[in-house]
């Protein structure tokens, strides 16, 4: 894990300070937290690319080698999210990678994560949550392997109880409102959804 | 005529903007002028509205004018405009202009967007270069027209200047909720960078004519001002202590044992704030200002003692040298004022006792009324799979063994929530679980039975020992209930364990379950050895903290008439038999090591506190040392050459015990805030034990636990860890309080020593130092007549609150109703 700030005294300077004003302004991160998610983003660059972090792009194999996302089975959908690579291969810049750290940071408010999160989770990114979504999203939840799957029946059931539960208007799909109305009430959304560092 | 404005159109864009800034004013000076530059008036033809002046003579530019301003949808027109009467119309053409163009770069996407933002919503990739010469024209034009109201000398109205400030108004607040918004940065740095500009120079621009300088002024210190708050902000974040290390054990074990961990660190905060008010108002002053040692009897160790007194064994066990210094209440002297400050010190000492217990009561409440809050309220049991769904993942994990773990514990969640929807249909089960959970209860109640008869047995045992002389029997006989009653503490909760495997409940509501049963052991004890001490009053138990004091106090109270007897006799003695009459005889110097003390129980009993505060950490350090340390190496090292599996089998690695953790540290708060008042270095020895402690565990929990099988959230146990906590501080604050109020203090020794009650200090503070209106005042208000209205008020008041809370959630149900009843109309 990267130490603490002792090591960023040589990226502080690699970074424009007005840069890192305008960032400090437009993310939920602090000062020293940019600085060592610059440090981070530019261990993941191969050697010759580290003195030009700000513009270069980290290919998405290597953001999964990171530790906040390495174990979490969304990892693909957050890359896709986050990144605004052109050619479609979800590739990060520095921006993205800042984007995705503020979402993820505690002090980051509902809205946003709860935006984030229902975009993450619409896989196949129509703007709303229906059965195929919730079906991939229950399948990434219980694990890798598909032994750990739930049955089909299981499968139906849940998602007969969680649209009961969770569809307002009855139209058969979670639509963004819906969603946040439902995840506000939980105490442990604003909880779980951070990541470290 | 025509003809040559048709052909100056082309020209007149590329010209525009060398001939902005040179003004029409010069052109408009003089008729010559006018006539002679009728061409390059053509080319800002659209800008002239005031050509009244020049009558008919334009009357066929004007028409070739509004011909070009229908063609100047496109660029020139509203760029060229110069006149600041113009630039409001230019506005509303330029927004026009970029709603246009925001139509077709709109590619269908977000929601909610204002107009404001709309037209600040450009893409500088795709129109960069358009971008840029409009944002210069825009500067230009604004720049020309400073420059025209200067020239022109014309003022901008008041209707302009409003609204230019309502518009930086809301770029400001616009910039202040970017980061909100949840677009790519590119986007949130090209609005941010727009909005900047324009707020810039609109800024400069509002602050012309009058009170120019003093605008700039309040801008330039807002902008201090934020700058400010934000670096105090992240110096805030900064200091938060041990955040990395917790982040780090919360990826590994999960939410569960870092709330744990979270406490601890908020205990420590309210401890540091206990430390800095009874070391900065108590210790301290008397420190300072007060008598050194060695010059009143109840500041020097007594002479029989002297010989022993620097002792580490002594010092260890809070006598000696430790016992007749700040640290304990019997040092402090009854003066009313000490050194030249006139510092209050029996006063002081007084209300930082109390200050310390409203203290805390306040920081708990608020504390439980946040997570309260945070709860949401409302119909809480509404959106069970759908929580499960969407907030289940701890997305704190970053270790693939906790991930499996919880990956198999979300599947073995949603599996059983299924079932237990279906079962909920069922009858039969209900029964059988019922039963079961009813035997369960029965055998914990059997267990807190039997451990309350063992002690009544043992203490009833080692009373008939010391009635017989303790000399006679071994180590077992003489420590028989501490013994008992340690292992009970020890193997208690394990019984408890298991009976609750019975229950098969959701690990978290076990856990309460847990925690309750443990507590109700403890307090069961502890009214079990009261009851069995009724009778006697000698005995020494050392953890058993308000039976203590009484003990202590009760035995005191005969000491002191004997003292009192012999103290008198010792003075007639120091006269050689004549007792003088009057007080103007010369005192005799006696040494004061020398002088027979007053029993002083208040010192007493915070040593006990004390002596009970570090022996706890002792043995709490050492069963982690033993227990989880010892435990891994033996697993680790010794599973090369065993015969089963020590790593999946018994004992394998220990587990964190949240709940015997989270215990401890609730009843070691208890005993402080009980002991804080007679000894007042305890909060320091806790700030100590505590910071210790956090990284002891820290250490412990990284090298030598395991995650838990069944990884569960923490954030609804908070609240139940700050009631425990509360009934724990309010059954803390109860003997203090009534030592203050009904029992007179040592006459020897302690700040209040000579008055009968403690709280006398109080009226005699408004005697001395108020003036005597606000003592009459003081006494009215504490009149009962007043005080109970005032409660009944109270009470009222939550009742109210309580009624209006219930009906929001009623109106919210029925709005619910409505909604899906109007969706299904549709």
């Amino acid at each position: 894990r990267a130490p603490g700030s002792g090591a960023m005294g040589g990226s502080a300077s690699l970074i424009p300070r007005e840069t890192l004003g305008e960032y400090q302004e437009l993310t939920f991160l602090s000062k020293q937290e940019i600085l060592l998610a610059y440090k981070r983003f530019s261990e993941l660059l191969p050697k010759e690319e580290r003195e030009n972090a700000c513009s270069a792009r980290v290919p998405k194999s290597h953001i999964l080698t990171l530790p906040e996302l390495r174990a979490n089975p969304f990892q693909h959908r957050i890359c896709r999210v986050f990144s605004t690579s052109e050619t479609g291969d979800d590739s990060m810049s520095f921006e993205d990678f800042l984007d995705m750290l503020s979402v993820f940071s505690d002090s980051a408010t509902f809205d946003i994560k709860s935006h984030y999160a229902f975009r993450i989770f619409d896989f196949d990114e129509d703007g709303i949550l229906d059965r195929k979504d919730l079906e991939q999203l229950v399948n990434c939840l219980t694990g890798q392997g598909e032994e750990s799957w739930l049955s089909s029946a299981e499968m139906e059931q849940l998602i007969e109880n969680i649209l009961e539960e969770s569809d307002i208007d009855k139209d058969g799909t979670i639509n963004l409102s819906e969603f946040q109305h439902v995840v506000s009430r939980s105490p442990d959304f604003a909880r779980c959804s951070g990541l470290q560092g | 005529d025509g003809s040559d404005v048709d052909n100056e159109e082309g020209s007149a864009a590329e010209n525009e903007e060398n001939v902005k800034g040179t003004g029409k004013g010069t052109k408009r000076a003089t008729p010559r002028t006018r006539r002679g530059h009728a061409r390059g008036r053509d080319r800002h033809g659209d800008e002239e509205d005031e050509d009244d002046e020049d009558g008919t003579r334009r009357a066929g530019h004007r028409r070739h004018r509004s011909r070009r301003r229908g063609r100047g949808a496109g660029k020139e027109a509203s760029d060229s405009d110069m006149e600041p009467s113009k630039s409001r119309k230019n506005q509303a053409n330029q927004k026009s202009k970029e709603d246009d163009e925001e139509e077709e770069d709109e590619k269908g996407g977000k929601n909610g967007k204002g107009k404001n933002e709309k037209k600040a919503d450009k893409k500088p990739d795709k129109k960069g270069k358009k971008e840029k010469a409009n944002k210069k024209k825009k500067d230009k034009k604004k720049s020309g027209s400073g420059s025209d109201s200067d020239s022109e000398e014309e003022p901008i109205t008041e209707e302009e200047l409003a609204k230019l400030k309502e518009e930086v108004e809301e770029k400001k607040k616009l910039i202040a909720t970017l980061r909100n918004k949840p677009w790519k940065m590119k986007k949130k740095l090209s609005v941010l960078k727009e909005a900047q500009l324009f707020v810039d120079k609109f800024e400069g621009a509002l602050g012309k004519g009058k009170g120019k300088k003093f605008y700039a002024y309040k801008v330039m210190m807002m902008k201090k001002w934020m700058k400010f708050q934000r670096d105090f902000e992240n110096f805030k974040t900064a200091c938060i202590p041990w955040e990395m290390k917790i982040k780090e054990i919360e990826s590994h074990f999960g939410s569960s044992v870092a709330s744990y961990f979270i406490f601890l660190r908020w205990m420590y905060g309210i401890n540091m704030i206990l430390f800095g008010l009874t070391f900065g108002l108590v210790m301290v002053p008397e420190a300072l200002m007060g008598k050194p040692y060695g010059s009143l009897p109840r500041k020097t160790v007594p002479r029989a003692e002297e010989a022993t007194a620097m002792n580490f064994a002594t010092l260890w066990d809070f006598s000696g040298f430790a016992q007749y210094s700040v640290l304990f209440y019997g040092y402090y002297n009854n003066q009313r004022t000490i050194g030249w400050l006139k510092f209050r010190m029996p006063l002081s000492y007084f209300l930082v006792g109390v200050g310390t217990i409203g203290y805390s009561f306040m920081i708990v409440i608020r504390t439980m009324a946040k997570n309260a809050n945070d709860d949401g309220g409302g119909d809480d049991t509404s959106f069970n799979f759908s929580w499960k769904m969407f907030t289940s993942w701890d997305y704190l994990i970053g270790n693939p063994e906790t991930a499996d773990n919880k990956f198999a514990s979300i599947t073995t969640s949603f599996k059983e929530a299924i079932v237990e929807e279906q079962e909920s249909r069922k009858e039969e089960n209900i029964h059988l679980t019922r039963f079961l959970r009813v035997l369960a209860n029965f055998l914990a109640l059997c267990t807190l039975a039997g451990s309350g008869y063992l002690i009544f047995f043992v203490v009833r045992r080692s009373q008939k020992f010391a009635l017989e002389g303790l000399e006679n029997y071994g180590w077992w006989e003489r420590n028989e209930v501490n013994m008992v009653m340690s292992l009970l503490g020890m193997f208690c909760p394990t019984l408890f364990d298991v009976i609750s495997s019975l229950e098969n409940y959701h690990p978290r509501i076990a856990l309460r379950w847990q925690l309750g049963r443990i507590f109700a052991l403890f307090l069961g004890n502890l009214y079990t050895f009261i009851i069995a001490l009724m009778d006697e009053i000698n005995l020494k138990a050392r953890y058993l903290f308000p039976f203590t004091m009484f003990d202590i106090y009760l035995g005191n109270l005969e000491e002191e008439k004997i003292v009192k007897y012999n103290m008198t006799i010792w003075e007639a003695s120091l006269y050689n038999g004549t007792i003088p009459e009057n007080s103007t005889a010369p005192p005799i110097q006696v040494d004061p090591a020398d002088v027979p003390r007053g029993p002083c129980w208040e010192t007493m009993v915070g040593q006990e506190f004390v002596r009970l505060t570090v022996s706890d950490t002792m043995t709490t350090y050492i069963t982690i040392l033993i227990g989880d340390f010892l435990r891994a190496v033996f697993v680790r090292f010794f599973n090369y050459c065993w015969c089963w599996d020590l790593e999946y089998g018994f004992p394998s690695y220990s587990e964190f015990d949240i709940s015997g953790n989270v215990l401890g540290l609730i009843f070691n708060q208890g005993m402080i805030w009980m002991g804080s008042f007679y000894a007042p270095c305890l909060p320091a020895i806790n700030v100590f034990r505590l910071h210790t402690s956090m990284y002891l565990q820290c250490w412990a929990v990284m090298c030598c636990n395991v995650p838990q099988e069944r990884v569960f959230k923490a954030s609804r146990s908070n609240n139940f860890y700050m009631a425990m906590l509360l009934f724990i501080l309010f059954l803390s604050t109860l003997p203090a309080v009534y030592t203050i109020v009904s029992i007179p203090p040592s006459f020897d020794c302690g700040p209040f020593s000579g008055k009968t009650r403690m709280f006398e200090v109080i009226s005699e503070t408004l005697e001395h130092d108020f003036p005597s209106w606000f003592g009459k005042v003081f006494g009215y208000a504490s009149n009962p007549g007043l005080i109970l209205p005032f409660i009944l008020l109270m009470v009222l008041s939550i009742y109210y609150l309580n009624a209006t809370s219930k009906s929001y959630k009623e109106a919210n149900l029925e709005l619910k109703k409505k909604l899906q009843s109007v969706r299904t109309e549709n």
